[in-house]
C-alpha cells in the first residue's frame, strides 16, 4: 500500500482575497468570542446566510451546526433530486449561493454560463486535494478510469467565467470536491445464500421478480452497461459515452429482461431503494452506499458487494454561481476552506463516503476509524456513525476493502452522453415496454 | 351602455385570471413545442415540427396512450359504479340528514392526509411480506405470496379507485339530493318498481352529476404520474411520466409537444362527454 503523503503546498501569492479572508476569519473569531462572553453580535445577521442547493447526499444538519459554530455562517440547504439540481442550476441560478453538484452534471451546467470558476489561490488546501480530481490519478500515481464523465475531464476552466472545460489544470476549478464514492450492487445475503461476484447476476433468472434497477436514465444505463458487459453480450468503447448502436443493444437487453418479469420495481429515490431492500421485495439491486448502511441499521442484513468488473463511481463538489460576488463570495470561499479543513472530512468519511482532503480528515479520526473506513482493516472496537448509532462490531471489515482497492477498481463514472437525447427516448421505451 | 359596461366589469376579474394563468401559459407551451433543443442549450427559438414528428412516429407514444386510456376506462367504470351505488345509498336509503352527513364525512377520511402518504400506505399492505399476503398464507389460502398485489397494474388501478371514487361520488350525491322526492312518489304511485324508478327517473336526472364526476376522474387519471410510479413500481408507463422524464432531462420542447398532445386528447374526450350530457343543468 502506498503511504499517505502530503504534497508540498504551492507557494501562495498574497492576493486581495487572501487579505480579506484573513480579515474575515479574525472577524469571525472576534464574533465567536463576543458570543461566548455574551456581548451582542450585531454583525451576525449580516449576509452570512449561505443557501446550498444539491442532492442532499452530504446535507447534514450537524455540518450546518458546526459551520455556524466555527465560521459563523448559517447554512440553508435545499435538497433536490439529481435531475432537479441540473434544472435548478440551468434555469434559476440566483436561487442559491453554492451549488452542490455532481461532476457529470457539469457538462450540462457549465455551458449555460451560470457558474464561475473557483480560484485555487484562495483555497488553502488546494494542493492536498486527492489527485483523482487534479490529475486523474490515485495518490500513488495509478490512473483512474476515464470512462464516463471522469472528474478530471471537467475539473478545470480556462478562465473564471468560461463556458467550456480546460484540458490542462489551471487556476480555476469548476467544483471543489466534497464527497465521492464507488457504487456497486446491494444484496440481501440471507435471501440469496450464495456468493455473488459479477454484475451479470442482476439479470440472472434465479432472481426473477426480485431485482431492481434505478430509474435515473443516465445512471441506470451505466448499471445496465456494467451488466451487459459482464454477460459478454456487448463490448463498449466507452460505457459513459455510448454510440446509438450500443444504446439500442443495451435497451433491448433491458426490455427483454423486463418482459420476462426480471424486475420487481424501478426506484428513483434513495428511500425507495431502502424500502425495497428492507421489505424483501428485492434481493439484488443498484444501490447507494448510505442506503446499504441504513438497511443495516434497521437490523436487516445487506451487503454492498464488490464485483469483479469494478465499480461505477460518482463525485460531487461545491461550485459557486456567477451571480455571487463581493462579500458573499468571500464567505463562500471561507466556507469551502473550512469544509476542507478536516472536521467535515472526518464526519463524511464516517458515513462511508470519501472526501477531498484526506490528511486533514485523518487528524480528526481515531486510528481504528481510519483503519476501518479507509484502510480496509478489521475494526478493533465498535464502529459508530457520526450520529452515534453503532454500525459494526469489532472484527468487521468494510465491503470492498480500502480506499485504494475501491477507488482503484472504478470501471466508469456517472456521465452525460453525447447521445443523451436519443438515450432518454430509448429509456422511455424501456419504461413503457 | 351602462349595463353592458358593468357586465364587462363583472367578467373582467375572471377573464384576467383565465388569460394570465391559463391562456398565456398554454400559448407559451405551444410556442416552446416548436423550438429546437440541445443538451447544452435548453431553448433554441425555431420553427420545427420535429418534436411532433417524434411524438407521432414513436411506437412508445401509442403504447403509452393505450395503457393510460385503458387505466382511464377501467377506473372510470369502477368509480362510476362505486360512486353511484354509495351515493344512491346515502341519498335514498339513509333517512336522517345527520346520518347522511356522518356517512358522507366517513367517505372523505382518506383525504385527511396527503396524496403521497395515502399511496405509500398501500405498500406494507400489499407487499410480498405485507399484511394481505401474511394473512392469506397463515390462513392456508395460498402457498406462496401473491406477487401481483403490488407493483402491478392491479395495484395502480386499486390506488386510482381508492383515491378518486370520492370525486365521482360527490357530484352524483349532489345531483341525487336535488331530485324532487315527489317524482319518486309519482313513479311509485304509477306502479313503477324500485328498479324502474332508478333507471327511468333517477339515472336520467343524475346524468349531469355523472358527467362532472367523469370529468374529474378522466382529467386526473390521464395526467397522473405519481400514483402510477409509486404503485406500479416505476415499471408502468403513463403519458404524464413520459413528460416528467423529458422535463427532468431539460428536454423542454418535446415535453411541451407531448403535453399539448395530451391536452388535446383530454379536451376531445371531455367535449365528447359534454355532447352527451348538458352539464349546465347542474349549475
Amino acid at each position: 500500500m502506498a503511504e499517505w503523503t502530503t504534497p508540498p503546498l504551492p507557494s501562495k501569492r498574497l492576493t486581495r482575497r487572501h487579505v480579506l479572508h484573513g480579515a474575515l476569519a479574525s472577524a469571525g473569531l472576534v464574533l465567536g468570542q463576543r458570543l461566548l462572553t455574551g456581548f451582542p453580535a450585531v454583525h451576525a445577521a449580516e449576509s452570512t446566510v449561505l443557501h446550498i442547493a444539491g442532492t442532499g447526499v452530504n446535507q447534514y444538519q450537524q455540518i450546518a451546526a458546526k459551520a455556524k459554530e466555527d465560521v459563523g455562517v448559517t447554512i440553508q440547504y435545499t435538497s433536490l433530486v439529481s435531475d432537479d439540481v441540473v434544472k435548478r442550476a440551468a434555469t434559476q441560478p440566483t436561487s442559491f449561493d453554492l451549488l452542490d453538484s455532481e461532476y457529470w452534471m457539469l457538462s450540462k451546467i457549465i455551458p449555460t454560463g451560470n457558474m464561475r470558476g473557483l480560484d485555487l489561490t484562495c483555497i488553502a488546501n488546494s494542493g492536498r486535494i486527492v489527485p483523482i480530481f487534479t490529475q486523474g490519478t490515485l495518490p500513488d500515481g495509478k490512473a483512474v478510469s476515464r470512462q464516463g464523465t471522469a472528474p478530471i475531464k471537467v475539473s478545470y476552466l480556462p478562465s473564471e467565467l468560461a463556458t467550456t472545460f480546460a484540458t490542462e489544470p489551471t487556476q480555476w476549478m469548476t467544483l471543489i470536491p466534497t464527497v465521492y464514492n464507488a457504487d456497486t450492487l446491494g444484496l440481501r445475503p440471507d435471501l440469496i445464500g450464495r456468493p455473488i461476484a459479477h454484475w451479470r447476476e442482476l439479470l440472472n433468472a434465479e432472481f426473477r421478480g426480485k431485482a431492481a434497477i434505478l430509474n435515473i436514465p443516465s445512471i441506470g444505463i451505466m448499471d445496465a452497461a456494467m451488466v451487459s458487459e459482464s454477460m459478454g453480450t456487448i463490448q463498449y468503447g466507452d460505457k459513459g459515452n455510448m454510440t446509438r448502436e450500443e444504446i439500442d443493444k443495451t435497451i433491448a437487453l433491458l426490455i427483454d429482461a423486463k418482459k420476462q418479469g426480471q424486475f420487481r420495481a424501478f426506484w428513483k429515490e434513495f428511500n425507495e431503494s431502502v424500502n425495497l431492500m428492507s421489505s424483501g421485495e428485492v434481493v439484488i439491486q443498484s444501490m447507494w452506499s448510505p442506503a446499504v448502511t441504513k438497511v443495516r441499521q434497521m437490523g436487516v442484513p445487506c451487503v454492498y458487494q464488490p464485483l469483479q468488473e469494478g465499480y461505477r463511481a460518482w463525485a460531487a463538489g461545491l461550485g459557486i454561481p456567477r451571480h455571487v460576488s463581493g462579500k458573499k463570495l468571500d464567505v463562500c470561499y471561507e466556507f469551502i476552506n473550512w469544509y476542507l479543513s478536516g472536521w467535515v472530512g472526518a464526519f463524511l468519511n464516517r458515513q462511508g463516503y470519501y472526501t477531498a482532503v484526506l490528511e486533514t480528515a485523518r487528524e480528526l479520526m481515531t486510528a481504528d476509524e481510519w483503519g476501518y473506513w479507509m484502510e480496509g482493516k478489521p475494526a478493533q472496537g465498535d464502529i459508530v456513525s457520526p450520529t452515534g448509532e453503532k454500525i459494526e462490531s469489532a472484527g468487521a471489515v468494510r465491503d470492498g476493502g480500502s480506499f485504494w482497492t475501491r477507488m482503484g477498481s472504478v470501471a466508469c463514472w456517472n456521465s452525460v452522453m453525447d447521445e443523451d437525447r436519443y438515450m432518454i427516448r430509448k429509456w422511455n421505451e424501456f419504461i413503457a415496454a | 351602455m351602462r349595463p353592458r359596461l358593468s357586465a364587462y366589469l363583472q367578467v373582467a376579474p375572471l377573464t384576467a385570471v383565465f388569460v394570465g394563468f391559463f391562456v398565456l401559459p398554454i400559448m407559451l407551451v405551444l410556442l416552446v413545442s416548436f423550438f429546437e433543443y440541445q443538451t447544452y442549450q435548453l431553448l433554441i427559438p425555431a420553427f420545427t415540427l420535429q418534436n411532433y414528428v417524434d411524438v407521432f412516429t414513436s411506437s412508445v407514444t401509442y403504447r403509452t396512450y393505450l395503457s393510460t386510456l385503458r387505466f382511464c376506462v377501467i377506473v372510470w367504470a369502477t368509480t362510476l359504479v362505486l360512486g353511484f351505488t354509495i351515493a344512491y345509498f346515502l341519498a335514498f336509503h339513509v333517512r336522517s340528514l345527520r346520518w347522511q352527513m356522518v356517512l358522507f364525512l366517513l367517505c372523505t377520511i382518506p383525504f385527511w392526509t396527503s396524496n403521497v402518504i395515502r399511496m405509500i400506505a398501500w405498500i406494507p399492505l400489499l407487499g410480498r411480506h405485507g399484511v394481505v399476503n401474511t394473512v392469506l398464507q397463515s390462513l392456508g389460502l395460498v402457498d406462496a405470496p401473491i406477487e401481483w398485489l403490488l407493483y402491478s397494474e392491479f395495484a395502480v388501478i386499486l390506488g386510482y379507485v381508492y383515491l378518486y371514487t370520492l370525486f365521482m361520488l360527490v357530484p352524483i350525491f349532489n345531483a341525487m339530493m336535488r331530485i324532487d322526492r315527489a317524482l319518486l312518489e309519482a313513479a311509485g304511485d304509477s306502479g313503477a318498481t324500485e328498479w324502474q324508478t332508478l333507471w327511468h327517473v333517477i339515472v336520467p336526472l343524475c346524468k349531469p352529476g355523472v358527467a362532472i364526476g367523469s370529468i374529474f376522474v378522466i382529467a386526473v387519471v390521464m395526467g397522473d404520474f405519481v400514483t402510477v410510479n409509486v404503485l406500479g413500481g416505476g415499471q408502468i408507463a403513463s403519458v404524464g411520466k413520459t413528460i416528467m422524464t423529458e422535463l427532468s432531462y431539460l428536454q423542454f420542447p418535446p415535453a411541451a409537444a407531448n403535453a399539448l398532445v395530451l391536452l388535446i386528447a383530454v379536451v376531445l374526450m371531455l367535449v365528447m362527454l359534454t355532447r352527451l350530457v348538458d352539464i349546465r343543468k347542474e349549475l
